[in-house]
């Protein structure tokens, strides 16, 4: 069953079209590369699947309830409420706030006891914030995070931020996680390290994951199925070992032969 | 007794404590009536500053227009009391004043608030000078003039109550789950709408909450002055609460008290000094923008869980 169906998708900035044209199809709890070299429109691709680019033309449909549910004209907030959770390139954590408060507030829209009996402390409150704390705690125990909680974001290591960034995209609840290269500026061994952790928490949250990387031991490793832009233009799909071999993708990422 | 029976039971003593002064002072002639003027005046810009600092400090939203809903409630209030000089036209004249800035508020806030920094600002510099506007150019409101012969039915107690009332209502907020994703939105408001949260909402509820504090310090200030007009809500008023905000430090609502009370002594103590007065306030400011840019308290509260870690440990972490 496909859980995420994308036809036709484009978007153009002004005279720069800077997806053009994108159909794929990511299946349940698949795990998706999304590679291509600087400028192909990765980045502009995941902030169209998750509404903080309006779409030029194309359809997005997301199928996790019922029946499959058009993201077009849906705002960032409630295409993240349908259960799309993503990272950012450039970290994006809240620096001025604590660890555990990242998390609380990924998780706040899922477990919102709503703003005036949080004003008036009824006892429905005191519950949900005791819960929260805990399963916050659970969740940063995961990613060996749970002793850093108090401390605030800005101060963890850049590994461990790009760690609560993951932490507090699955601190929402989504059924689909969108990785924006999460490896970025980590050494080998912390690569090795995401990857295995990547798997786990796909199996551990029943995830689909579709994850952009310019580490290729990582998207080779961890990658079921991979998709290549370039120029905006799907260039090959397939598998790791079809990618690596698929003479496109070599001239995109290497060049031609003379 | 768990800790959060001993907070509340702590914020409760101090609350006390603070009133019994007070009345201590006022019994013993400490404080004169000269005097319960300026307590009044604290009390009240208290209850504005900790309102705007909801808007501002904590959803991060520039709010230039506060004066312009206070005047809502005073001129409620104000209209209201005069019908009723009892204290159930008070209390009405307060519910009618919360509830006529909320509307406007709202209607105000929907095509505002999608509005970022500079243009937010001018957008609700223009809201307050509509309001005011309005009032000197409606028959009701008594144009220029004003209202005089407003019944004096604020007392200090009432302010003080009502003032405890505020900052429960904006402590509560900040330290929940809503208070959390408002204050994720002055953070990053694309990484808060990433995690579903609906960012015109909050900025909304913040807003909402704000006014409506602005306008029962208005309730406050028709029926303790007894004269208003519409000077006395201009621009300049709104900048003379968002000075309160700035300067106890934008986000932090123990900061705001502090600035308040801190802003009304010196306004007080320098009366004495004529016009050198604006003068020695606008060093003191500069100064402390100088050598606390993020003002006296920055983002920093006095919780009642952190003076029983301060007791164990002997430092408080910030």
């Amino acid at each position: 069953m496909s859980i995420l169906s994308v036809e036709k998708l484009t978007k153009q900035f002004g005279g720069l079209t800077a997806v053009s044209d994108i159909n794929l199809s990511i299946q349940k709890n698949e795990l998706v590369g999304l590679i291509g070299p600087n400028g192909a429109g990765k980045t502009t691709f995941f902030n169209l699947l998750t509404g903080v680019y309006k779409p030029t033309k194309g359809k997005i449909s997301l199928n996790v309830g019922k029946e499959p549910i058009s993201l077009i004209d849906k705002r960032t907030d409630q295409i993240a409420s349908l259960g799309i959770a993503r990272t950012f390139q450039n970290i994006r954590l809240f620096k001025q706030l604590t660890v555990m408060d990242n998390v609380l507030i990924g998780m706040h829209q899922k477990n919102n006891v709503g703003t005036i009996r949080s004003i008036l402390r009824v006892p429905s409150f005191f519950k949900m914030e005791d819960k929260l704390k805990k399963e916050a705690l659970e969740l940063l125990a995961i990613f060996n995070l749970e002793d850093s909680a108090d401390v605030l974001a800005e101060n963890l290591s850049y590994g461990q931020q790009r760690r609560l960034e993951i932490v507090r995209a699955l601190a929402t609840e989504p059924s689909l996680l969108f990785l924006d290269e999460p490896a970025a500026g980590m050494n080998p061994q912390e690569s090795v390290e995401l990857t295995k952790l990547i798997r786990k928490i796909q199996q551990e949250f029943d995830l689909t994951v579709i994850l952009i990387e310019h580490d290729m031991s990582v998207v080779m490793n961890v990658c079921e199925r991979i998709y290549v832009l370039e120029y905006g233009r799907l260039l090959a799909e397939g598998t790791p070992e079809a990618i690596r071999s698929n003479p496109d993708v070599l001239r995109a990422y290497l060049g031609e032969e003379e | 007794m768990s800790k959060r029976m001993k907070s509340i039971l702590v914020w409760v003593v101090i609350a006390l404590i603070g009133f019994a002064i007070i009345q201590v002072a006022i019994l013993t002639g400490w404080i004169t009536r000269y005097y319960e003027m300026t307590l009044m005046l604290i009390l009240i810009n208290i209850m504005l500053a900790v309102g705007l600092n909801l808007i501002v400090g904590i959803s991060g939203q520039l709010s230039l227009g506060h004066a312009g809903f206070m005047a809502l409630g005073a001129y409620t209030t104000g209209i209201i009391t005069r019908m009723m000089p009892n204290l159930g036209g008070f209390a009405l004249g307060i519910l009618g004043g919360v509830f006529l800035s909320g509307i406007v508020a709202y209607v105000v806030g929907i095509p505002t608030l999608r509005l970022k920094g500079d243009y937010l600002a001018i957008a609700t510099l223009g809201v307050g000078e509509i309001i005011r506007i309005a009032i000197l150019n409606l028959d009701i409101t008594n144009g220029a003039r004003g209202l005089s012969g407003i019944p004096k039915l604020a007392t200090w107690y009432y302010a003080y109550i009502v003032v405890v009332l505020i900052i429960l209502v904006a402590a509560n907020y900040v330290n929940s789950s809503p208070g959390r994703a408002t204050i994720s939105i002055r953070e990053d408001e694309i990484a808060a709408e990433s995690l579903g949260i609906n960012i015109q909402k909050y900025k909304m509820i913040a807003f909402l909450i704000g006014t409506m504090t602005a306008s029962v310090a208005g309730s406050f200030h028709a029926t303790y002055y007894q004269l208003i007009v519409p000077s006395q809500f201009d621009f300049v008023r709104s900048i003379d609460i968002l000075i309160m905000v700035v300067l106890g430090g934008m986000g932090s609502l123990t900061g705001s008290i502090f600035a308040a009370v801190f802003l009304g002594l010196l306004n007080h103590f320098l009366a004495d000094y004529g016009s050198l007065r604006v003068i020695l306030y606008a060093i003191a400011l500069i100064l402390v923008m100088l050598f606390k840019p993020s003002g006296l308290f920055g983002r920093r509260e006095i919780k009642a869980s952190k003076l029983f870690n301060w007791k164990k440990k002997g430092v408080s972490q910030s």
